[in-house]
Order: structure tokens, then C-alpha cells, then sequence
């Protein structure tokens, strides 16, 4: 199998403080990967450092995204290359809808219908006209944050805790959205990748992810089969699982 | 049966004192150089407006097609070259020159110059002594036309003085929309544009005022606009300057008379080359149960100068509520943004005035949101900007996106 994403020995400094402290990682094209970690621990940092935002600093180390190094790549440059992220606290954007930037993002790439279809099922369609993210709460942020990426169709999507705030009766709308992100629906397309963030792991239930991680004290540690991490976390607490190791 | 001798000679003599009186704001503009009198030729239809007009026209908004308008005022320069409503509202709505309406009905000394006083400055002086029409539209009791009126007031000449005295009435528990252009034919006119605008919005009325201004980098303009709302009345302002102007002061009023009267503004202006623009909202809160909502967005570009002001001035001894908002971006290091909030209540003690005022540049957190999504630097500034004036204007949607996003284009570089 052919690596997607590769990263070496990754420093990352917020504001003058050390975040991570040596991440090393590598995911191969279909490949999903489960995040874990504390509050705190550096999980939004990380995938926001892997798309490329100013903020946050890469003082050593580097990113490698299908085969190209972009350490030093914008964040335009880094999604024209095929990365994607749903935010976990994405900013308003006063006056501008959120059926303008799914139109622009789209750019002729799928049809209105195509869209507007994509929003009826993540029950979006009444919120296409309201200004993006403006008033949203927490589920119809995840909601709206899933369908752009839908519409962005990115080959390495970073979702961060895409169940926090959602209800149960929306969990499963947002487990079938990424699959679909996935192209799980599809036999024909299965190379997407994916680091999914999750703070309760509830969305395992939906999604199957190849292999976990815990991120703790700015490292990645405990690798292997999701499920298990999760019990282990669950039975020992973060600390616990960081002393095994 | 005309308007009487007596008032008229009266407002003359009021006039005449102030000739010289400069403006309280704004700078001073020496009339005398704009002293051309050009007379127009009647038009059959708006494609008969010249290219350059028609084009003009479109710019400030205006349907030559007359399709979704149900009528149409045209002036050029000093004459009226073109009036007309459309056949589906023939009996319920009026529209004629401001000059006709006096000699036609006497009762107009009830609302000619009873809100703005005639005696203000040179401007207004200027506008009765040296007046050159304006329109009269009148909706009659009860009528809510579903499309807007449209009035075109072209200056197509050199060193003229457009002096147009408007007055729009809506009659009780009447509605009606205006769509107002303001233009020039040339873009390198010289001369000023003072407009008198008086509006009276009558028990349960409604006004949907939207004014397009679309100037050039030697015109000066003075307008002078008041509105009267009676109880239960509703007036909506909308204003926007796209284009470049020498110097642009008004600061529109509206008069909330009436118990549960409502006005709101929502103000766009574009600063563009060495532009002065001092454009200002004033709610004056006198009826109970008064509401007021004032919302302003200024970008400064190049070497433009903008005053945004907003009053709100509450006078009820009972409740009301009002509040104003008002934002700022600055493009260029040259430009500069004033931003004036201004809340006085006036014995007003249930009164519950706010405000917010800011200027500062685009938020790079969205920026960056958007350029994850694929987005350029350029095109999320871009639409973020158009995000930033987009204040849901009826009617002219399509026409503001097309021309707000014009003028981004042009000059969100420099932001960058
Ligand atoms: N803008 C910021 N300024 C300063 N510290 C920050 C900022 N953003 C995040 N941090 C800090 O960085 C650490 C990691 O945060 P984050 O990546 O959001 O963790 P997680 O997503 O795992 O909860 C936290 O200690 C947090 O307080
Ligand atoms: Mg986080």
C-alpha cells in the first residue's frame, strides 16, 4: 500500500509554547486513523498543523503529502493538493451564506441539485441561506462543516470530534457523512484517508478506522486497533495507558 | 389650485437670508462656478435615453426594461424628460415633477419644506431659489404597489447645479417602494447634485427607500433628506455609494411622530481615490413605542476620506428602543474611517439606546477558513468583503453583488 501522508519528527510551538514534541506518523492512501487524547493535548493542534495554519508553528520536523513535502506550503496550496479539515470551532463569517461558499468551493464541480441534495440529508437545507456558522449550534456546525468538505471532496480529510454537540438523533446523519467523505458507500472509490478526532470514541460506532492513536504529553503513543485503545483508555485513563506504553 | 403666494414668498425670503451660510459639516463648495442651465427633450421611452445616460442609469440601479417597476421618473440635468406608471397601477399611485404637483395642489404647503428647514444652509437655499424639479410620488390610502417606483436623476451637462426637490407621500396604511438613482452621463462631470428629499409616511404606511448613488471624481453632492413617520408607520433607508465622489455630506433624519413608528437605515459606502464622504443616519425617537435600527458598513480604499455617523435621539416619555451599528475596513494606508456614534436621550428616561462602532481589517481567521476550503487569499477576501456590505437590500440583489464585487476586485489588493 502506498503512503498519503508522512510526518517526521514534528515540533509544533503555540504562541511561544511547546505543543507537540516529536510526532512521527504515516497514512497510507484508504487508510483511517483514530485520534485520542486529553483535553489539551495537542489533537487540534496537530491537524491544524498538518493543514497548514499560520498559528501554529513547525520548528522541526516535516510534513510529507503524497509524496511531496509541505512543510512550508500555504494552507490554500495544502487543500489544492487534497487535504480537507472540519473544524472543530470553526469562525463565523457574517453576511456571507453558507450556499455562497458551497457554490464556491464547488466551482462547477457538482450541480446545484447535487448539493442541495447533500444538505437535505444532513438536514442543512433550512440553514443554506443563513450566514456561515452564524447562530449555528454545536451539531449544525459539524453538520455544515461535513458538507463542505462533501462538496471539497479532499483525499486526506481531518475531522475534529465530529460528535461533540451533536445529538443522537443527528450522530448517525454525521457517521453516514463520513462515510461517505470516505467514499465507503462506494466500492469503486477507497483511497481516501482520514484522521478522525474523537474525544468519547462514539463515532467507531459508524466509521470503520484502521488503526489509534493516543496523543499524549506532545507525542503519539499506544498505536494500534481503535477498539482496543478505546477500552484500554476507558479501564485506565489516558494516564494509565501513556505508563504501559 | 397652486400652492399659496404668501408661503412661498415666505420660504423665498427665509432662503435668501442663507445664502452664503456654509453647512455645518462638510466641506464648502463655491456654488457660483456651477451656473449652466441645460435643458433636456422629452423621451418616448428609457431606450431613449443616449447610451451613455442609459448605461449610467443601469449602474444606479434602474430597469430600462420598466418591467419589475411600477413607474418611472427620469431627469436629465435640468428637465423632466420622461414620467409614466405602469398601466396595473394607474389609480393608485401619482407621480409627477415636484414643480407640477405645486401648481396642482394646494395642500402640498403642508409637506413642502415642513421637514427640512428651508433655512438650513446655502444647499437648501440653493435647492428653492435655483430650483430644477425633483419628483412628487404619491401613493394613495390602502394601495401597496408590489413593484418598486423608479426615479433616474442623470446630470448629463458640465458646471450644473441639479437642484431637485423630492416629496414622497404614502398615504395611511399604504405602501411603497422607491428605488432612487443618482448618476452622471460622463464620468468626468464637474457640478454638484443637491437633492431635497421629503418623505410622509401617514398612519400604518410603509417606505421602502433605496438610494443608489453613482458619482465621478468631480462632483460634489448635497443631499438633504428628512422623512415623518405617524404612528404605526414604517421607513426603511437603504443608501449606497459604489463609485468615487469629490465630496458627499448628508445625514438623512427620520422622524418617528407617531406611537410604535419604526425607521431603519442600512448605509454602505465605498471609498474610492480622494473621495470626502460625511454620511450620517439620524433617528429622532419621539412617539412611544418607537423602534430604530441604524446599520452602517464603510471601506476606505486609495485616498478616501469617510465619515460615518449615526445619531439616535430619544424624546418619548415612554418606551422605545433603538440601536446602531456601525463598521469600518480601511484598504489602504492613505484612506481614513471616522467612525461617530452618537446617543442622546432627551428626557427620554424608559429609553434603551445602544450602539456598536468599529473599524478594523478582515478577520485573517476567516481568510484562512476559506482558503482550507480550497478557497484563493484573493477570493475569500474577496467574498468575505461582499459578506461584509451584503445587507439584504430588496430588489437590487443581483445589481449589488455584480457591483460590490466590481469594486472589490479593484481595490482588496492593496489589503492583502
Ligand atoms: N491560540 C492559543 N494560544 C495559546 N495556547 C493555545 C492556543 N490554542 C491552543 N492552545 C493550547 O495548546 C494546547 C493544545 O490545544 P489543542 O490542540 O486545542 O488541544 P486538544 O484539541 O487536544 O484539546 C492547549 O494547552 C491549549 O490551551
Ligand atoms: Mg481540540
Amino acid at each position: 500500500m502506498q503512503e498519503m501522508l508522512r510526518v517526521e519528527d514534528l515540533w509544533v510551538s503555540v504562541d511561544e509554547r511547546q505543543i507537540l514534541k516529536g510526532v512521527n506518523l504515516s497514512i497510507n492512501y484508504g487508510e483511517v486513523l483514530v485520534l485520542f487524547g486529553p483535553n489539551g493535548a495537542g489533537k487540534t493542534s496537530f491537524i491544524m498543523t498538518l493543514m497548514g495554519f499560520p498559528k501554529y508553528v513547525v520548528e522541526q520536523g516535516r510534513i510529507y503529502f503524497k509524496g511531496e513535502d509541505i512543510t512550508n506550503k500555504d494552507v490554500y496550496e495544502r487543500a489544492q493538493l487534497g487535504m480537507g479539515v472540519s473544524f472543530q470551532r470553526p469562525p463565523t463569517v457574517r453576511g456571507v451564506t453558507l450556499r455562497k461558499i458551497i457554490e464556491i468551493i464547488s466551482d462547477g464541480r457538482i450541480n446545484k441539485e447535487g448539493f442541495v441534495e447533500y444538505a437535505e440529508r444532513l438536514n442543512l437545507s433550512g440553514h443554506l441561506d443563513r450566514g456561515l456558522n452564524d447562530g449555528f449550534s454545536g451539531g449544525e456546525i459539524k453538520r455544515s462543516e461535513l458538507l463542505q468538505l462533501m462538496v471539497q471532496r479532499p483525499d486526506m480529510v481531518l475531522i475534529d470530534e465530529p460528535e461533540s454537540g451533536v445529538d443522537l438523533e443527528n450522530i448517525t446523519l454525521v457517521g453516514e457523512a463520513i462515510n461517505m467523505l470516505l467514499g465507503k458507500d462506494k466500492v469503486k472509490d477507497p483511497k481516501r484517508s482520514a484522521i478522525i478526532i474523537t474525544h468519547t470514541g462514539y463515532i467507531l460506532d459508524y466509521v470503520n478506522a484502521d488503526k489509534g492513536y493516543i496523543i499524549f504529553e506532545g507525542k503519539l503513543i499506544c498505536g494500534g486497533d481503535p477498539r482496543d485503545i478505546l477500552s484500554e483508555i476507558k479501564r485506565h485513563g489516558y494516564r494509565g495507558c501513556a505508563e504501559c506504553r | 389650485m397652486s400652492i399659496s403666494k404668501i408661503y412661498l414668498s415666505d420660504i423665498r425670503v427665509r432662503a435668501e437670508r442663507v445664502k452664503d451660510k456654509k453647512a455645518a459639516i462638510g466641506p464648502d463648495i463655491d456654488l457660483s462656478r456651477y451656473s449652466e442651465h441645460i435643458e433636456r427633450g422629452r423621451i418616448e421611452n428609457l431606450e431613449g435615453l443616449s447610451r451613455q445616460a442609459k448605461e449610467a442609469a443601469v449602474m444606479a440601479g434602474i430597469d430600462v426594461k420598466e418591467e419589475v417597476r411600477s413607474g418611472s421618473y427620469i431627469q436629465v440635468d435640468h428637465s423632466v424628460v420622461y414620467e409614466r406608471i405602469n398601466k396595473a397601477y394607474e389609480g393608485k399611485l401619482e407621480i409627477m415633477s415636484t414643480t407640477e404637483a405645486l401648481s396642482k395642489y394646494d395642500w402640498l404647503e403642508e409637506y413642502y419644506w415642513r421637514v427640512i428647514p428651508v433655512d438650513q444652509d446655502k444647499y437648501t437655499a440653493q435647492a428653492e431659489l435655483n430650483m430644477t424639479h425633483g419628483y412628487f410620488i404619491r401613493v394613495f390610502p390602502h394601495q401597496k404597489p408590489e413593484y418598486p417606483v423608479q426615479a433616474c436623476l442623470l446630470v448629463a451637462g458640465n458646471y450644473i447645479s441639479q437642484n431637485v426637490h423630492n416629496i414622497i407621500i404614502v398615504e395611511e396604511g399604504a405602501e411603497l417602494q422607491v428605488i432612487t438613482g443618482c448618476t452622471l452621463a460622463k464620468r468626468d462631470a464637474e457640478g454638484v447634485h443637491i437633492g431635497i428629499s421629503e418623505f410622509f409616511v401617514k398612519k400604518g404606511g410603509k417606505l421602502f427607500f433605496t438610494m443608489i448613488h453613482s458619482w465621478a471624481d468631480n462632483f460634489h453632492v448635497r443631499p438633504r433628506t428628512g422623512a415623518i413617520v405617524e404612528e404605526d408607520g414604517a421607513f426603511f433607508s437603504n443608501y449606497v455609494l459604489l463609485k468615487p465622489v469629490k465630496s458627499l455630506q448628508m445625514f438623512p433624519a427620520a422622524y418617528l411622530k407617531g406611537d410604535r413608528s419604526s425607521a431603519k437605515f442600512n448605509t454602505i459606502l465605498y471609498g474610492l481615490k480622494d473621495s470626502y464622504i460625511d454620511v450620517g443616519s439620524r433617528i429622532v425617537l419621539e412617539g412611544e413605542d418607537t423602534r430604530g435600527e441604524s446599520t452602517a458598513r464603510a471601506i476606505a480604499a486609495d485616498e478616501s476620506v469617510i465619515y460615518s455617523r449615526g445619531d439616535l435621539i430619544a424624546k418619548t416619555r415612554g418606551y422605545c428602543l433603538a440601536h446602531l451599528d456601525c463598521r469600518g475596513i480601511l484598504f489602504s494606508n492613505k484612506a481614513k474611517i471616522y467612525a461617530i456614534p452618537q446617543l442622546v436621550s432627551d428626557g427620554a428616561i424608559k429609553a434603551e439606546l445602544s450602539h456598536e462602532a468599529s473599524i478594523g481589517p478582515i478577520a485573517e481567521e476567516q481568510v484562512e477558513y476559506l482558503m482550507s476550503r480550497g478557497i484563493s487569499r484573493e477570493d475569500a477576501v474577496s467574498v468575505i468583503t461582499s459578506g461584509f456590505l451584503n445587507l439584504d437590500i430588496p430588489f437590487i440583489p443581483e445589481f449589488l453583488d455584480r457591483n460590490i464585487k466590481e469594486v472589490i476586485k479593484a481595490t482588496a489588493k492593496e489589503a492583502l
